[in-house]
């Protein structure tokens, strides 16, 4: 066993995501205490892969994962993890790290912890904490034996520390590419044409809490009077009350509005990576121990209706 | 075309969650269905609609309390409901992955559905566990899945309104993240009847091992921050805020 500690980036668009440079650094980190070294791995060509602070950085280069193939990355992984055998094998729990980390886990048979917030050594042992239960819990775990895999969430970490200029080494595919059960076809774009909330300076956010697409036209109203654009959690857009242009969030947009005015949402850490970095938020709950009320800068346990419609009379 | 399902039923998060001994005290919560089960449960109908062919729930029974879960489940259209009876409130998910593989390949299923995570512990790990544990690839976040000959048409979501589209030959596992279409409602009359009547097929949980994580301690967070909390009436909400606007120049 290493004391190395294995960052898998992630790419789009020939662009890595900012929880790749969160992680590099935090592994750098990590590494010196385990006394090994940091190892970022990016998967796929089409990007310039020196870009990293971490003491190396693998590209495996071929075409075949150029975009996220959950299998081909898989099995390239676990080759990789099995020749090199890191102390830790760190993910960023996105879309692309959910399909990897815990299938890892299970294939190299070591522990996994998701959704953690702050990954720390403390004599020798790891220490990981994690949120649970929308975020209304944190648990602190320590994974046992000689390898552990975390995932965390994107903004755990500062950035900056994992910008650097680490130049790439270029290596085969540990694993043959060809006859993969899961073949990647076509990216889809969203449809432009409606609104786009990431370049508004106010948004109203509706959440489960508007109880139901009859109500949405209400917070339609409130938007209007003050300027401002409707835009929601993704319950709201599944049960198709608003369209998915509209949605903040993880699987959402990313936005970052002079005022983000929320209605009947929880704060759960999917919604928060979506506005957090808002100027100023406030969010009106009728559950004061929602999640949110840590995160906003004003705050009412109340109901959502008849403060808005109080707000109408007002404006 | 058999679909195997895995349901979870979980505290549910709008309720008071009180801690005791480092987890969630079972007895004092309520318990739905997981959200996304209910995505993966639809998502499983509709194939079963296109296609023809059975749909299969099961569930590691940790609190003694999932046959609720399972005639939901029968009532939105799964044809077969099993739970692996392991009352082990404090089994993590390798152990229940481990538990949930087995069963699931005594069953030959042409696809594996469960839902892209659960809003308690250690979230979202178990599908990709079975996954690993039955040699499969797994694909979370998927909006779609449409089965012809043999294979599946997958979208998966990405971040902006993004998708991707994979073919995938059977069998795979497959995280929903949302179904094609709002799931299903079943009228509490109809889950009721099937309480009555439905069986529910058990079996005893086989192996597993722990996944070897040790809890230190499970708290609410240390808040680090908090918002300043407007008090009041609606109407007196309603004027701090237009004033903070105001003051703000946002109005
Ligand atoms: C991979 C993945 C990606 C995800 N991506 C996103 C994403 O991009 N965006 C996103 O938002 N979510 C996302 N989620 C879902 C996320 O986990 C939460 O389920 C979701 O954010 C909850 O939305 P909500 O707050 O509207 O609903 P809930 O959590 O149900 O909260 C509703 C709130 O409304 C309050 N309320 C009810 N009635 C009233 C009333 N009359 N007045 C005032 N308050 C009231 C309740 O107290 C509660 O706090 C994702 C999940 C996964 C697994
Ligand atoms: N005890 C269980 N029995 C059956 N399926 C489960 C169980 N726990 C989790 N799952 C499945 O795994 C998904 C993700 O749950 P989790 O890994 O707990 O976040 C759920 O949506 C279910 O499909």
């Amino acid at each position: 066993m290493s004391g190395d500690v294995m960052v898998i980036t992630e790419h789009m668009e020939g662009k890595f995501s900012d929880v790749s440079f969160e992680l590099v650094g935090k592994a750098r980190e990590l590494a010196e205490a385990f006394g090994g070294e940091s190892i970022a791995l990016v998967l796929g060509g089409g990007v310039d892969a020196s870009v990293f602070a971490s003491h190396a950085t693998l590209h495996v280069a071929d075409a075949a994962l150029n975009h996220f193939n959950p299998e081909a990355y898989a099995r390239v992984i676990e080759a990789l993890v099995k020749e090199r055998s890191p102390r830790l094998v760190m993910f960023g729990w996105t879309v692309i790290g959910m399909d990897l980390a815990a299938w890892l886990s299970g294939r190299m048979g070591v522990p996994c912890v998701a959704y953690a917030k702050d990954v720390r050594v403390e004599n020798g042992a790891l220490i990981v904490s994690s949120q649970a239960y929308g975020g209304k819990l944190i648990a602190e775990v320590s994974p046992e034996g000689e390898m552990a895999i975390v995932a965390c969430l994107a903004g755990s970490f500062p950035a900056e520390a994992g910008h650097g200029s680490t130049q790439a080494t270029v290596i085969p595919s540990p694993v043959d590419l060809g006859g993969l059960k899961m073949k990647f076809l076509e990216v889809i774009k969203p449809e432009a044409g409606d609104v786009d909330i990431t370049t508004q300076t106010k948004l109203v956010a509706v959440g489960r809490g508007i109880g139901g697409k009859e109500n949405i036209e209400l917070a339609e109203e409130l938007a209007e009077k003050l300027g401002a654009v409707v835009c929601a959690s993704r319950p709201v857009v599944d049960a198709g009350w608003l369209p998915r242009t509209r949605q903040v969030g993880k699987s959402g947009l990313k936005v970052k509005p002079k005022l983000y005015f929320m209605l009947g949402i929880s704060g759960a850490p999917e919604h928060l990576e979506g506005m957090k970095d808002a100027e100023l938020i406030i969010a009106i709950n009728t559950d004061k121990k929602a999640p949110i009320f840590n995160v906003a800068h004003y705050g009412a346990v109340a109901d959502l209706f008849e403060v808005t419609e109080a707000m109408l009379e007002l404006l | 075309m058999h679909i195997v399902v895995a349901i979870k039923h979980i505290p549910s998060i709008a309720d008071e969650l009180p801690v005791r001994h480092n987890n969630i005290d079972f007895d004092s919560v309520d318990f739905v269905l997981n959200e996304w089960d209910e995505h993966s449960i639809e998502q499983a109908v509709l194939i079963k609609e296109a296609v023809g062919g059975t749909v299969t729930v099961i569930g590691v029974d940790v609190i003694g309390e999932l046959d609720n879960a399972l005639h939901l489940a029968l009532a939105k259209g799964a044809d077969r409901a099993v739970k692996i009876a392991a009352e082990e409130p404090g089994a993590d998910s390798h152990q229940q992955a481990k538990w949930l593989a087995e069963a699931i390949q005594n069953m030959s299923p042409d696809l594996i559905l469960s839902g892209v995570q659960a809003s308690n512990d250690l979230d979202g790990q178990l599908g990709p566990l079975i996954a690993a544990y039955l040699d499969l690839p797994y694909i979370g976040g998927t909006s779609a899945i449409e089965v012809t000959n043999g294979k599946a048409m997958v979208l998966k979501e990405f971040p902006g309104g993004i998708g991707m589209r994979y073919e995938i030959a059977l069998p795979f596992v497959a995280g929903v993240q949302a179904a094609p279409k709002p799931p299903r409602y079943a009228p509490v009359s109809k889950v009721r009847q099937i309480a009555q009547t439905a069986k529910v097929e058990t079996i005893e949980p086989g192996e597993g091992e722990s996944g070897g994580l040790r809890f230190l301690k499970m708290a609410p967070p240390v808040v680090t921050g908090h918002a300043e909390m407007i008090q009041g009436t609606a109407k007196e909400i309603a004027a701090r805020i237009v004033e903070l606007l105001k003051s703000r120049g946002l109005l």
